[in-house]
């Protein structure tokens, strides 16, 4: 009752007014908002509804028959069309299902507060409302459909292909492509030469991502505190020399490293090894490839963490270590009880982030050797990771069907650590603090 | 006594460390300065400190009809301005929306665009080559553009957004009760605020075109339209060994002026990047 008293309220309830009526009704688009005597916006859906199931069902519907069946006569369907339109209007029929049930709710909630007897809003004060409480809808949906196209749609089509026969010897449009299951995941895990490759490149990228990004923050971590005892000099000269690899591009200093790497005419062993009367064969030896490309890695990656580090030494208060002085704790000491929590906790999430990266770090592995050296017996490189194997199976043998089986067992790694970080970070534990 | 002669052996041990890290760091950047400025073009007969320098791969890189080098640049910069304005348009935007807004399926959206930005771009390569080719974008700067910007969408409203949240609301709230609307908020108050973090986004989305030769070899097919990149990527690809001095030259080019604005912006960035991912 205050409510109504405080904005005015003065019409009747309408309590033979019925909520579920009015959402029966708006399964024609607009018939329930008429009941409900909003007539402007009852119209307006009805004809824009009405037209939009006039003008997309019958394409939609061809798209997703299409999808199921992949055409017929290689002639004249080209299964990657049919697919990519298929895909598509899945994904716009849940965006229309989806708007669709909006417009059920909008009924059923307006002939609610009809009921209740709240004042039907005028056709400005309407608009003024939604612009007041639809700002974030006018922001976020049109940026969603776009990345639903650029985004969402391609994982899809990955995904779909990982069921499909599609490869070099089948592909379109002088072949269609036909559904086969769970037949590329039976091949991965237990045909010898892909079960085989599939192990060693999992295997790698595990050893990989957790080697070369624990030394990096390691390193990093291990400089800064150096640098940042009151006794150096020269801090700012030090700091900038050491984030020079991060600014320079890796694009250009990973292929400077393949140069200097290579096994005749490489700066490495020409200039430092051969004085030692060794040539290292860095590109050709899976072992020795694998160890340069973790020592780039570690190269190009530490400066990031090492700055971030630095701010945080900075930021941590000297009454800290004062104190400890006080208590006669050790230098080790110190460092495991005040600056390892400190620095951990501040810059955790972003440490966690460099692993991520590191498990993705398409662009070193194939600038530096392109995955190689090959192994015999396997169809995957020694220092292929998931993403550079992808890749080549994708790009150079064409073997499509295989490379998105692939990705989607990458993708799940990826989901989990996903989650992982989901439940972690701070920003959805205190979400609703403000 | 004991003590001093103690700390001095430390202090001289952390310089030591120093400089071997100091050679670490220096030895490839030196090593690949001084490429681009032999004389000559194989790397078999190349010397770390050439007998005599020379500018001529530079001069190349500009002068010759062969040399489509400032071509590339200008594609380049194109794609970079054009990334990065409307990436910090649309970043800034959304992240507004998503760190003021509550509504209906803001929760949903956040997770989604946090699952998203975890994937690579590079797994969905056949759907978006399949996909451009469709609407006719294949070859396009506009194409391209369009993969960068909504690629990086994901992960850039993340950043923006971790920094938003910690500006207090009471800024926004007050300005309200004085009747600022949505869009004088978002430009008169917040915007200002998170400069450092604008920044950020403004100078990633800006380099990202320079540093990736990936998207634009799936994208690009003519050979007018290479970015810088992909350009010298295939360059180099053709014969590495024999155009290796011209390629040094060239990257130089680019390193030179990227490593600048980095370490210019250093702390703005360490700044922005630290304050929005450990508060957010």
């Amino acid at each position: 009752m205050d409510i109504k008293n405080a904005i005015g309220e003065q019409r009747p309830s309408y309590s033979g007014h019925n909520p579920a009526w009015a959402a029966l009704l708006s399964v024609v688009p607009g018939l329930g908002q008429l009941y409900n005597r909003r007539w402007i916006k009852g119209v307006l859906l009805l004809v824009f509804g009405l037209s939009l199931i006039y003008t997309l069902s019958v394409p939609l519907f061809n798209g997703i028959v299409g999808l199921i069946g992949l055409g017929d006569d290689p002639e004249l369907d080209d299964s990657r069309t049919l697919l990519v339109q298929g895909i598509l209007s899945v994904i716009l029929t849940v965006i229309l299902l989806g708007l669709y049930a909006l417009n059920l709710n909008d009924a059923y909630r307006d002939a609610k507060k009809r009921q209740a007897g709240v004042r039907t809003p005028s056709v400005r004060q309407a608009f003024h409302d939604s612009w007041e409480h639809g700002f974030p809808y006018f922001v976020v949906i049109p940026n969603f459909i776009m990345m639903a196209l650029i985004v969402i749609f391609p994982l899809l089509f990955m995904i779909s292909l990982a069921f499909t026969n599609y490869n070099l010897y089948n592909s379109p449009p002088a072949h269609l492509l036909d559904w086969v299951g769970f037949a590329n995941f039976k091949a991965l895990f237990t045909e010898a030469v892909w079960s085989k490759s599939l192990l060693s490149v999992l295997a790698w990228t595990v050893v990989w991502t957790l080697v070369a990004t624990t030394l990096q923050i390691t390193l990093a971590f291990f400089l800064a505190v150096l640098i940042n005892d009151s006794r150096v000099r020269f801090k700012k000269l030090i700091r900038t020399v050491f984030i020079l690899p991060w600014a320079v591009p890796s694009f250009m200093t990973v292929l400077v490293f393949a140069a200097m790497f290579n096994d005749n005419f490489g700066a490495i062993n020409r200039d430092i090894f051969s004085h030692f009367g060794v040539m290292i064969p860095w590109l050709s030896d899976p072992l020795w490839a694998r160890i340069a490309i973790i020592g780039i890695q570690v190269w190009l990656g530490f400066p990031y963490v090492f700055t971030l580090i630095t701010g945080v030494l900075q930021s941590i208060s000297k009454d800290w270590y004062e104190a400890a002085d006080v208590d006669g704790g050790s230098r080790w000491k110190k460092f495991r009880y005040i600056t390892m929590p400190h620095v951990l906790y501040a810059t955790a999430p972003l440490l966690i982030m460099q692993y991520s990266q590191n498990f993705n770090n398409f662009n070193l592995i194939y600038l530096f050797n392109k995955g190689g050296p090959p192994v015999s017996g396997q169809n995957s490189g020694a220092t292929d990771i998931l993403i550079s194997w992808v890749y080549s199976l994708t790009f150079n043998e064409n073997n499509y069907k295989m490379a998105a089986a692939i990705s989607i067992i990458m993708g799940i790694v990826v989901a989990a650590f996903a989650f992982y970080q989901f439940r972690r970070t701070r920003s959805f534990r205190e979400e609703d603090m403000y | 006594m004991k003590a001093s002669k103690r700390s001095a052996l430390e202090v001289s041990g952390i310089y030591l460390v120093v400089l071997i890290m100091f050679a670490v760091i220096l030895y490839p950047l030196v090593w690949a300065f001084s490429m681009s400025l032999n004389p000559g073009t194989s790397l078999f007969a190349l010397k770390l400190i050439p007998d005599n320098w020379s500018l001529e791969h530079y001069r190349w890189l500009f002068t010759n009809p062969r040399s489509d080098y400032a071509l590339w640049y200008k594609n380049t910069l194109i794609v970079a301005f054009a990334n990065g304005i409307a990436s910090v348009c649309l970043v800034t935007i959304l992240a507004y929306a998503f760190s003021r807004f509550r509504f209906v399926g803001r929760k949903n959206s956040i997770y989604t665009f946090l699952l998203l930005q975890m994937f690579p771009v590079l797994m969905g390569m056949v759907a978006i080559y399949l996909l451009l080719n469709t609407v006719n974008l294949l070859d396009t700067f506009t194409g391209l553009i369009l993969i960068y910007v909504f690629g990086g969408l994901p992960m850039n409203v993340f950043l923006v957004k971790g920094y938003l949240d910690t500006i207090p609301r009471d800024l926004d709230e007050s300005a309200k009760m004085d009747g600022a609307g949505y869009m004088t908020i978002f430009f008169r108050i917040l915007i200002p605020l998170a400069k450092p973090i604008v920044a950020v986004v403004a100078l990633f989305t800006f380099m990202a075109p320079f540093f990736d030769f990936l998207t634009p070899r799936i994208i690009i097919r003519s050979p007018e339209k290479f970015t810088l990149a992909l350009g010298l990527y295939n360059f180099i690809n053709d014969k590495f060994a024999n155009n290796f001095t011209i390629f040094a030259a060239g990257t130089i080019l680019i390193a030179l002026p990227i490593a600048t604005v980095f370490l210019l912006l250093q702390r703005y960035l360490i700044s922005g990047l630290a304050d929005g991912a450990t508060k957010g």
